[in-house]
């Protein structure tokens, strides 16, 4: 036996409510996020990962308070992300349950955050979130680039050079988002996923794209991800996350059952 | 009423700790705190955390916790999580060699840069994620399948100095302790407080552990 492979559903949360609804039929509140996370952890998800997208500062203070409500239930390891500016925000999220924290556009701004970050609170629960793109003419060699903005914002970073600069900045883990992908149900960006995989040390999260079970299966045989993560497939009750576990076992991925 | 105190000795994130148990136990008194006097009066201690050993055996020291772990360590129910378990040896790679508690003998390793899976794969640095843990017999695995999974989360292991105080061993490169037992005391590289059903299952165990090791009759 080794170490299994990890799925993850991933949950965007504004102002303490699940958007880009979820549709299980029998839920009682399907906006809820900790009803959903609970609804995860019993299907046998490995962690939970939670964006949050508000915008503004009262939010916050919602989040924090659904942190420490998912973390009251659901005791397996726990992700938040998303508006991570200084190190007082990582320890009300960690203060409040969270196990790690995901780090995107400070980084960007400021690389040694990411240093300060992992020397106060350790490289274990330091996730540095990265959008890629594809740079690269057709006919030239493969290169992708930092986005930042929901992929809108260029910022001229080479993926695979920043990816190996946060984990020697003290990244514990590395979330990669294919912003080619992402939305497109056309499955992961295997190439980027397994050049970034290559050229680190930390385990790698692949994200964005998944429409199938097989494509979970690729990420990590093919992308050589360490853990997949998924939203619209399991939000809109197409597969539980037993289901896609049965299936990765199936085509000989090591997981959790 | 039966008192658990959760060691706080600023060493990041006890609130899962203390809920989990406040779960598997409603009928326990799960305490929080890093008063010396605190520990010597609970009926059994929890000594969690995360982060680097330097700084763990730092904030031990500076806050007076070393002699009442140490005597926690003697004489009640003592469950070591994580760092908690690192910090219990003699030794530690990190931080370029750090002095730990010596209460249990042995030393902390880096899993190092070139660890190597089965299928000569590199192996990823930090250990994350759910390994399976081969279980030798204790009260605290009672009603926990063999080989179940646990959750873990670390770059260093622990490398005993006796082979018979590993209560459990996990695969990762290398065959490492991934449970350690002594008399009252046991010790887990992985996180019970996050190792859903098992993991529950574990702690509620240890609230209802005498702190003794009987043969087993199995």
């Amino acid at each position: 036996m080794g170490l299994a492979r990890r799925i993850i559903p991933c949950l965007d949360v504004d102002r303490g409510r699940v958007v880009k609804g979820v549709r299980f039929v029998d839920i009682r509140d399907a906006g809820d996020p900790v009803e959903i996370a609970r609804r995860y952890n019993e299907q046998g998800a490995d962690e939970i990962t939670f964006l949050d997208i508000t915008a503004s500062h009262e939010g916050r203070e919602t989040t924090l308070a659904v942190v420490e409500r998912m973390a009251s239930e659901v005791f397996i390891p726990l992700t938040v992300g998303g508006g991570i500016r200084e190190l007082g925000d990582i320890r009300n999220l960690l203060n409040a349950g969270a196990d790690k924290v995901g780090i995107n556009t400070a980084a960007i701004q400021r690389p040694e955050f990411v240093y300060e970050a992992a020397e106060r609170f350790g490289s274990q629960c330091i996730v540095v979130a990265i959008d890629a793109k594809k740079a690269s003419a057709h006919g030239e060699p493969l290169r992708w680039e930092i986005f930042t903005h929901g992929g809108r914002r260029a910022t001229g970073l080479d993926a695979i050079e920043w990816a190996r600069r946060m984990v020697a900045l003290g990244a514990g883990e590395i979330l990669l988002t294919s912003m080619d992908r992402d939305g497109t149900r056309d499955g992961f960006d295997l190439v980027l996923t397994r050049a970034i995989s290559e050229a680190v040390s930390v385990p790698v999260i692949a994200s964005g794209g998944v429409g199938t079970l097989q494509h979970l299966v690729d990420g990590v045989v093919e992308g050589h991800a360490d853990a997949v993560l998924a939203a619209s497939i399991f939000h809109f009750g197409e597969f539980t996350i037993g289901e896609a576990k049965a299936y990765m076992a199936a085509h000989g991925v090591e997981v959790r059952l | 009423m039966q008192r658990v105190v959760v060691v706080d000795y600023g060493m990041g994130n006890l609130h899962s700790v203390a809920k989990a148990l406040g779960r598997v136990a409603p009928e326990v008194e799960v305490v929080v705190g890093g008063d010396p006097a605190l520990i010597d009066d609970a009926d059994r201690v929890v000594f969690p955390g995360v982060g680097a050993i330097r700084d763990c055996m730092g904030e031990l020291t500076r806050r007076g916790l070393v002699a009442p772990l140490r005597r926690a360590a003697d004489e009640k129910p003592l469950l070591a999580i994580c760092i908690g378990m690192q910090a219990l040896m003699d030794s530690s790679e990190e931080n370029g060699g750090t002095q730990c508690l010596s209460i249990l003998p042995g030393r902390v390793r880096h899993f190092g840069p070139d660890l190597q899976g089965g299928q000569g794969d590199t192996l990823k640095v930090p250990h994350m994620g759910w390994n399976g843990v081969r279980q030798e017999p204790h009260p605290l695995w009672r009603g926990i399948g063999q080989d179940t999974r646990f959750y873990f989360v670390h770059s260093y292991y622990v490398e005993p100095a006796r082979r018979e105080m590993v209560a459990g061993s996990c695969e990762y490169g290398v065959d490492f302790a991934a449970a350690l037992a002594r008399g009252n005391l046991f010790a887990v590289q992985f996180h019970p407080e996050k190792s859903h059903t098992a993991g529950l299952q574990l702690l509620a165990n240890f609230v209802a552990w005498d702190g003794r090791v009987r043969e087993c009759a199995c």
